[in-house]
């Protein structure tokens, strides 16, 4: 296990100077994950905020090579990308051990890009996919993804007189991204910073796909103080809406678990996105029982020991 | 700005990391403040700065970006509160030559 | 014609001519997915791949967006990439042929001509390609299976030009040419590399001691003068096609040119064509020429860049030109290539021409429908004035 002190001996390896948000999520993901990563990775990337703020021409943040091609293929453009690898390293052109990694939003993977991260992973690509889920297309101005969960106001879904937000619970990627079978699958949190930096080295060791879903604040689509994102990540641990686990190898493994499990309202007391709960208990009684649900799903499997049951 | 005969190829950037050259720093309306004599050098606001604005060398802190910090506020917020070695200032306390 | 290099004739389908190029080129990477009438090429390409007769990298991707995007992927760190598709697999893959182009990836992609939805129709017409025919990809056709053989070798080069340095595709008639057996010469496997090169990558994405960033965003400061090398590439490859040409001839002997001319240059009465349909329209310019006719064939080998110059040079002595469209561009007042030889001649000759749709969703193109042409360019001649009206052969009312 790193400690802070020695990773931050190492190279920072997503420069200053990009456009995002002050206290953006993916950004401080980006950092954490090139940091366990090292500078021996090809970066690829989504459209999306992320793609957009790291490189508005003349300019790019990335110290590592980095391909954008559009919104709905990261994952079959780094496909591409490792498949060149593999045939160049096998004719004896390339000698170097590098890594690739492809950075998609939501939005880029539980909806367009889900076809392509599915098609990857089923072809056993060597690459790891860190999916910076701010749970609605934030780039283009707030709009709900398959990840906006239950109740959330989006500027498609808004809290109007009528329908208060959005109706349909979040898709579980990270379960659907483990029924693939791939060597590894987890999910993260900027907040919990060494488990992220273990989870991104364990991926990266896999000779085959794995997927990292990490949980990525957006002070401007979830309506907090900017200073706040790191908070906002560490109370969607503790409430267990964004539980930290782990699918390595076929083995379910819940990394950290609260010491105690905070009701959902310290999450969503916070943002903005939830304000309505208040008025719309029903709400925040339904989003309650889907964290429920999923945590007590999640720690019986846990208990499953070697065999699994996605 | 450069004409198309100048641009590389297919549109790509050659030089990596060159987004240093864009300062960020005329973004913020509040800077971080850090008290050199308070801090431990935990590291927590170095890891958590969304704009690698937090200087480290050897382990410790050595200051803060000022070309690129955008005041977010991240770093004060995540300074342990027995600590509280960073404070948000307004950026108009600071004169003309100290702003960036 | 008789080739002056080493190589052997054998019984193939233009799907096989086009997998036994792409064979001896040997790609790094081929990302590609099944649609017919492209699917023949796959499975022998795949057999070659099986039996570890090409050291490709073969990826099995799950839909044609897919892969174009490996194969740009795999482009821009450093591998030489071919693939092939047809209609609504080149439509779904749309967006990335734009992007293909702009980021200067020399892929190779046959595309075997198939008519796009609806009515789904798996035959052969040229809507597929046309309606590709803005992305910035160079458009070679083919007459004959000896012309997708030799077609697919000149486009690896072609597309690698560092003059050029855009992707190529090969257009092929889907049934007629892919499923059809034709005697093809195909070269001896170390003449053929010899002429295709070894692959000196434009991307170098690998390079991790030195890092690109591949495929920014522009604003308005920058979005437009980023499409100028791109159009000057194009223009580029106008010269680049014929050099290229140039050397294939001395090694095979058969000379390609941007168009080709058969019976053109004492013709009153011409008709242009692309593809397969050209060989059905010179049985039929012979059997009027033996009647005493004075007609002639010009077939459109290159549509992308546009031959301008070729074509208003071969159509000057013209007394009216018939124009055969195997797609439609509707709302137009004409197909694609009826547009681009109107185009070609305003300002420059006023020879009368007619268009006519042609042969959609594999309707077969009889010699007595080149005929019809033919014959209602008399009237045209003595009318003396471009006919506005589109016809339409071989469709029934």
């Amino acid at each position: 296990m790193v400690s802070l002190k020695e990773l931050s001996k190492r190279e920072d390896l997503l420069a200053p100077g990009h456009r995002a948000c002050a206290g953006c999520g993916a950004t401080i993901i980006v950092r954490q994950v090139l940091l366990a990563a090292g500078k021996d990775v090809v970066v690829g990337c989504a459209t999306g905020c992320l793609e957009v703020v790291t490189t508005i021409f003349p300019y790019t943040a990335w110290r590592v090579p980095y391909i954008h091609n559009a919104f709905e293929n990261v994952a079959s453009t780094i496909s591409g990308v490792e498949a060149a690898y593999r045939s160049l390293k096998r004719q004896g052109k390339i000698k170097k051990e590098i890594r690739f990694i492809a950075f998609g939003g939501d939005g880029g993977t539980y909806d367009i890009g889900l076809q392509a991260l599915s098609g990857a992973a089923e072809r056993g690509h060597r690459m790891l996919y860190v999916c910076y889920d701010n749970q609605a297309y934030m780039n283009t101005g707030i709009q709900r993804s398959g990840a906006t969960p239950i109740g959330a106001h989006t500027s498609t879904c808004p809290v109007g007189e009528v329908i208060p937000g959005k109706q349909q619970y979040q898709k579980d990627i990270t379960r659907i991204m483990a029924a693939h079978r791939i060597p590894y699958v987890a999910q993260a949190s900027p907040s919990h910073w060494a488990d992220l930096v273990t989870k991104v080295e364990k991926a990266l060791s896999k000779n085959g796909p794995s997927f990292i879903n990490v949980i990525s604040p957006c002070h401007r689509g979830w309506r907090y103080p900017m200073e706040k994102t790191i908070e906002v990540a560490r109370l969607a641990v503790e409430t267990c809406f964004w539980p930290l686990y782990e699918y390595d190898e076929g083995v379910w493994r819940i990394t950290y678990t609260p010491k105690e499990k905070l009701p959902i309202k310290h999450f969503t007391d916070m943002q903005g996105r939830f304000a309505h709960f208040r008025k719309h208990s029903d709400l925040e009684r339904l989003a309650q029982e889907e964290v429920d649900m999923r945590w007590n799903e999640l720690v019986a499997l846990s208990q499953l020991g070697k065999k699994d049951a996605s | 700005m450069k004409g198309w005969k100048q641009l590389a190829i297919g549109g790509r950037i050659e030089e990596a990391g060159n987004s240093a050259c864009y300062e960020t720093g005329s973004w913020r309306t509040f800077r971080p403040v850090r008290d050199e004599s308070k801090c431990t050098h935990c590291l927590r606001c170095w890891i958590w700065c969304p704009d690698s604005a937090i200087k480290v060398k050897d382990g410790k802190i050595v200051g803060i970006d000022l070309d690129h910090c955008k005041g977010c506020g991240i770093c004060a917020e995540v300074c342990p509160p027995k600590v509280h070695a960073i404070e948000m200032v307004e950026e108009s306390q600071f004169s003309e030559k100290e702003k960036k | 014609m008789k080739s002056v290099a080493k190589c052997k004739v054998v019984a193939v389908t233009g799907n096989d001519a086009v997998a036994e190029a792409m064979r001896q080129v040997d790609p790094d990477v081929v990302a590609a997915y099944p649609i017919t009438p492209q699917t023949e090429l796959m499975h022998r390409f795949a057999e070659f791949v099986a039996d570890g007769i090409v050291k490709t990298e073969f990826v099995l991707v799950e839909s044609e967006h897919s892969a174009m995007s490996a194969a740009v992927g795999a482009s821009a760190a450093g591998a030489r990439v071919m693939t092939a598709t047809s209609a609504n697999g080149l439509a779904l893959m749309w967006e990335i042929l734009y992007i293909a182009a702009s980021t200067r990836c020399p892929i190779v992609m046959a595309v075997v001509n198939r008519a796009l939805s609806a009515p789904i129709n798996i035959h052969c017409d040229h809507s597929d390609s046309m309606g590709a025919r803005d992305a910035g990809w160079i458009h070679l056709h083919c007459e004959n299976s000896q012309e997708a053989y030799d077609n697919t070798l000149q486009a690896v080069r072609i597309a690698e030009n560092r003059d050029v340095l855009l992707p190529v595709m090969v257009c092929l008639d889907g049934f007629i040419l892919s499923h059809t057996l034709e005697a093809v010469e195909i070269l001896d496997d170390d003449v053929a590399r010899e002429f295709v090169g070894e692959f000196r990558p434009v991307h170098n994405l690998l390079d991790v001691e030195n890092p690109i960033t591949f495929g920014p965003l522009d604003f308005h400061d920058y979005y437009f003068e980023h499409k100028i090398p791109e159009i000057v590439a194009m223009e580029n490859a106008k010269r680049v096609i014929d050099e290229v040409a140039q050397e294939y001839a001395r090694l095979t002997g058969r000379h390609y040119q941007k168009v080709e001319k058969y019976r053109t240059d004492d013709a009153e009465r011409i008709v242009i064509a692309l593809g397969s349909t050209c060989g059905t329209a010179k049985a039929v310019v012979d059997e009027l020429r033996d009647k005493g006719e004075s007609v002639g064939l010009l077939k459109i080998r290159v549509f992308r860049p546009f031959p301008y110059e070729e074509i208003r040079q071969a159509l000057k002595n013209a007394k009216s030109v018939a124009v055969l469209d195997r797609s439609m561009s509707f709302g137009a007042q004409g197909g694609p290539v009826f547009l681009e030889v109107k185009a070609a001649l305003y300002n420059h000759l006023d020879v009368p021409l007619k268009n006519y749709i042609y042969g959609l969703g594999g309707r077969n193109v009889s010699p007595s429908q080149i005929k019809v042409a033919f014959e209602e360019l008399k009237h045209l001649a003595k009318e003396g004035t471009t006919s506005d009206q589109i016809g339409f052969l071989g469709v029934r009312e």
